[in-house]
């Protein structure tokens, strides 16, 4: 991918939105061509139409182009224990061949960012975010011996997800992924990796190539999936509706990268995510051990919890009180499932309410009615487990549909 | 041989307002039942294996208006059910001409302009219309049809409620409302538009299972009555049941058995076993008898009441009304495994709008006349049909790249005419197989390869229907949707309720408020109604009243 206009005069950097390397084969098939911008570059919001690529989801099987996200290689020696002391999980338990999903911090344990970590070798990861942490990963290999290279503009990725994925795998010749298991990893033929990941929590991969390949595995996947399988590119808009679906977080709306506010105060630690869970404190030394240590014992400050709310408007951006005058948070991220046909959100909470006082909670919602705004308090009901669960996406091998 | 032939309720029937009474009746506490004649359950929900590896809706055929509220409120996501909208849908002239419906209203704007451009706006006036009146009835849909001679507190309460509704929409709505309810779908659509073709586009929705005419008075609430339901919010959308339409009533018996519910499949009821006004339980065919309080029929009530009950235990006015009840069959069903797509050489390339239902509707004349043959006794010459290709959208109901068809017929009769003797057993295999090719005729103006795509059709008349899932005449709303036989008249006056007669019986399928369709909100009204007699307060769903 081009950054910079090479020329001989002076050149300026490229002011445009730049193509991923799918962009062309997603604009022939754009009806709508509803674009926006993710890392520099253009991605769809809405490729046909908003319903029918979430339901794609649901039912048949898409493709997301996820190129624009952060990779960064981290190789040598040393690679296990630079990625053990970045993040809080413990990295030694993700085996050669698997991914995990992990979380970083800061000194003080705020979390800087989420993402995944594919193990490609005893000494090599790479780690798949959403932040920019090229630097963050110098400062955290400062005396180790690791290389580290940012893949983000050379390497492509596509989101193979949906119930009939796995058919359409199948169909492109790529059959030997059928014994892969949730979060297996595995270069499936020379170059093109494959990994049993995704954010939608349905059965689905995720592709990744070297940019120069994109066409190629874009023109293979199309022509084994459109017809046969119902497969169709898809934009942020409906995946938006399946994380949420299942809970999973995303930067910038369900939590604040702590490296990117200006307000401090903002950051959250893990505990307060609710991925308590996820911190490792037998591992050894890691970012932000002491102050997670700490954190622990004091308790956390807010909890960030999924809410049920009763009615169909979705609650984006409500207060949510205790009763009925008490404001104790906000929704972070809200939608109308249309599977689990429940009004869901994530709220964030001041402790004690969401942990250990869940009943009580309302949500205010605005809604604008043709001129007039009505204002409705609903019921919220904290729930612990994902709106959206299926067997499905965990059976090996997976099934057709 | 039972584990026990007692319980507290007894539900006769499973199709999915039967399954939504017992669900409900079961979670409040009671010891229920729900015995069922075929061996699957789910009525006219259900999804069949005719032929290898093709899976048919073969009865009932889409879902809009199943209710949301009680979709969440018995979690039948849970359950495995997945509803999975499809928009647009298209009508075709046979002679090269389509409208198509989108879901963006500026291109709807264009496509109409491309047929007759003064009813572009025209359309904007329909539609509001529409919509509005659909706004001003759905919350109704989950609250019992008040009895305007009833005293009670909660009848008058109802009433008030009504007329608190009409007079939040306006004077001029309330008249138009009337009218609405009242008159033809012909007579409102020549109000809006010019274009015939336009008006066929919209027509379809007027005149589906009911044995009427697009210029009889009444239809206009027909297609309200199709337009009410939402999926998602989006008001008048569609959506297939992932799976079939057997994945409700799936969900459904999970969703009871969970609860604590048997079901019993294969057990067809010979009577209602009644003492003194009461009854006492329900004696099957087999011979098997279960005691309860209370039996609810998920029949239609022309079965239940004639059928099952007898008129000697019954008041005469009670007997006649039920006998009057309009009840038609009025329409077929074809389901067919394909090979491959057919070949639509009118359309343009593949775009959502043809994943939703295809029509041949040319003028409202043509839909009239198809009509007129019904009314003598014949199936239609140039039949009015609904047509989907589920597969388009749900990959799990036959191989891939093949396809399954599944076209709704209209008109066809129950008593079919031969030599001016009317009679169902006049449906016989080749009178079905012409019936079919007349189909096949009208299908192929719009697809001219269809015929050769066939591999396995069923052809169901209104007579199989009525043998099969055991709808009266295989009138698919278990009793026409007309003015005359809504709300507090549903079924009959005094009866409207879920009531009978006889003490402890209750009828809670389509021919109750609010009426068919795979709505389910019979079914949970009808056991609010239960519940409520036992004094037993249950929170059920309801339609909030900013939710519209």
């Amino acid at each position: 991918m081009k950054l910079f206009k090479s020329a001989a005069k002076p050149v300026a950097v490229a002011r445009e939105l730049l193509p991923t390397p799918f962009f062309d084969k997603l604009d022939a098939v754009s009806l709508v061509k509803n674009w926006h911008e993710w890392n520099g570059y253009l991605v769809a919001d809405v490729v046909e139409a908003v319903g029918k690529e979430y339901f794609a989801i649901r039912n048949q099987s898409t493709l997301f182009d996820i190129s624009p996200m952060c990779k960064y290689r981290v190789k040598g020696p040393d690679a296990l224990r630079v990625m053990n002391r970045l993040v809080i999980r413990d990295v030694a338990k993700i085996g050669v061949g698997r991914v995990g999903y992990a979380m970083w911090c800061d000194e003080e344990g705020m979390v800087i960012d989420d993402g995944t970590v594919f193990r490609y070798g005893d000494d090599e990861f790479m780690l798949l975010c959403q932040e920019h942490m090229f630097t963050w990963l110098h400062d955290c290999a400062w005396g180790f011996d690791v290389s580290i290279t940012d893949e983000t503009h050379n390497f492509c990725g596509l989101a193979l997800q949906g119930p009939t994925s796995f058919s359409v795998l199948k169909e492109a010749g790529l059959e030997s992924v059928a014994d892969m298991k949730p979060f297996d990893l595995r270069e499936i033929e020379p170059g093109l990796w494959i990994s049993r990941t995704g954010y939608t929590g349905d059965l689905g991969y995720e592709l990744f190539t070297d940019s120069q390949y994109a066409h190629q595995l874009w023109d293979r996947l199309w022509g084994a999936g459109h017809k046969l399988w119902g497969l169709i590119p898809i934009g942020f808009d409906a995946l938006e509706i399946a994380r949420l679906e299942v809970g999973f977080l995303a930067p910038g709306l369900d939590f604040q990268p702590v490296h990117v506010v200006s307000r401090i105060n903002r950051g959250r630690t893990p505990f307060e995510l609710g991925f308590g869970r996820l911190v490792n404190f037998e591992k050894g030394h890691f970012n932000g051990r002491r102050a997670l240590l700490k954190h622990r014992d004091e308790g956390s400050r807010y909890h960030l919890v999924r809410l049920d709310i009763e009615g169909k408007e979705p609650a984006k951006d409500a207060f949510i009180y205790s009763g009925r005058d008490k404001v104790v948070g906000h929704v972070t991220s809200a939608v109308w499932s249309p599977t689990a046909k429940r009004n869901i959100a994530l709220a964030e909470l001041e402790a004690p309410y969401g942990g250990k006082v869940k009943n009580g909670l309302w949500a205010e919602i605005y809604v604008y009615k043709e001129g007039a705004w009505q204002r409705r308090q609903k019921k919220a009901v904290v729930v612990e487990t994902p709106f959206f669960t299926n067997a499905r996406s965990r059976k090996t091998p997976p099934d057709l549909f | 041989m039972t584990k026990c032939d007692s319980y507290d309720a007894i539900v006769v029937g499973a199709g999915h307002n039967g399954l939504t009474t017992a669900c409900y009746l079961a979670k409040a506490g009671l010891k229920t039942l729900v015995i069922e004649k075929n061996e699957q359950i789910g009525g006219a929900a259900v999804s069949t294996e005719l032929y290898d590896g093709w899976i048919y809706s073969n009865c009932s055929y889409v879902c809009s208006l199943l209710r949301q509220e009680i979709i969440r409120d018995l979690e039948l996501p849970r359950f495995g059910l997945q509803v999975v909208p499809f928009r647009g849908g298209v009508n075709l002239d046979g002679k090269g001409n389509y409208i198509g419906a989108y879901p963006d209203h500026y291109v709807m704007r264009r496509e109409i302009a491309r047929h007759s451009p003064i009813d572009v706006d025209a359309y904007d006036r329909y539609y509001q219309l529409v919509m509005r009146q659909c706004r001003f009835i759905r919350p109704f849909l989950l609250r019992p049809a008040p009895d305007p001679t009833s005293m009670k507190p909660r009848d008058i309460g109802e009433l008030i409620y009504l007329v608190k509704r009409m007079y939040d929409i306006g004077p001029r709505e309330v008249g138009e409302m009337i009218r609405f309810w009242t008159m033809s779908i012909g007579d409102f659509l020549d109000e809006f538009f010019e274009s015939e073709f336009v008006k066929a586009k919209f027509a379809g929705s007027g005149i589906i299972g009911t044995g009427l005419g697009v210029y009889s008075p009444g239809t206009a609430y027909v297609l309200l009555h199709h337009y009410m339901g939402d999926v998602d919010g989006s008001l008048g959308a569609w959506g297939f049941a992932r799976g079939a339409m057997g994945a409700i009533s799936k969900a459904l018996g999970a969703a009871l058995e969970e609860a604590g519910g048997e079901i019993r499949t294969d057990a067809g009821l010979g009577e209602f076993v009644i003492r003194n006004g009461k009854v006492t339980g329900v004696a099957l065919e087999n011979g098997d008898e279960y005691r309860a309080p209370i039996v609810a029929s998920n029949m239609d009530v022309k079965r239940t009441i004639l059928h099952h009950v007898g008129r000697d235990k019954l008041p005469g006015d009670y007997v006649k009304a039920v006998e009057r009840f309009k009840i038609r069959g009025s329409s077929g069903k074809l389901n067919i495994a394909l090979d491959a797509m057919p070949r639509f050489p009118d359309l343009p390339e593949n775009g959502e709008i043809f994943q939703g239902d295809f029509a041949c509707n040319t003028s409202l004349e043509m839909l009239e006349r198809a009509y007129d043959d019904w009314k003598e006794g014949y199936w239609s010459s140039g039949p009015y049909f609904d047509m989907l290709i589920p597969t388009k959208i749900d990959p799990t109901l036959a191989p891939p790249g093949k396809h399954m068809m599944s076209v709704f017929v209209q008109y066809a009769p129950y008593d079919l005419n031969v030599g001016g003797v009317r009679s169902p057993n006049n449906w016989t295999d080749e009178k079905r197989d012409a019936f079919a090719e007349c189909v096949f005729d009208r299908l192929s103006l719009v697809c001219p390869d269809i015929r050769e795509r066939v591999l396995h059709a069923e052809v169901r008349s209104p007579a199989d229907i009525e043998r099969e899932v055991g709808l009266t005449e295989g009138n698919i709303f278990q009793g026409e949707l007309t003015f005359d036989q809504l709300l507090f008249n549903r079924p009959a006056p005094g009866y409207a309720q879920y009531n009978t007669p006889i003490e402890g019986l209750y009828i809670v399928g389509s021919s109750t408020h609010p009426g068919g369709g795979v709505m389910a909100a019979p079914g949970a009204n009808a056991a609010r109604e239960i519940l409520r007699k036992l004094g037993k307060t249950t929170a059920m769903p309801t339609v909030a009243d900013d939710e519209f």
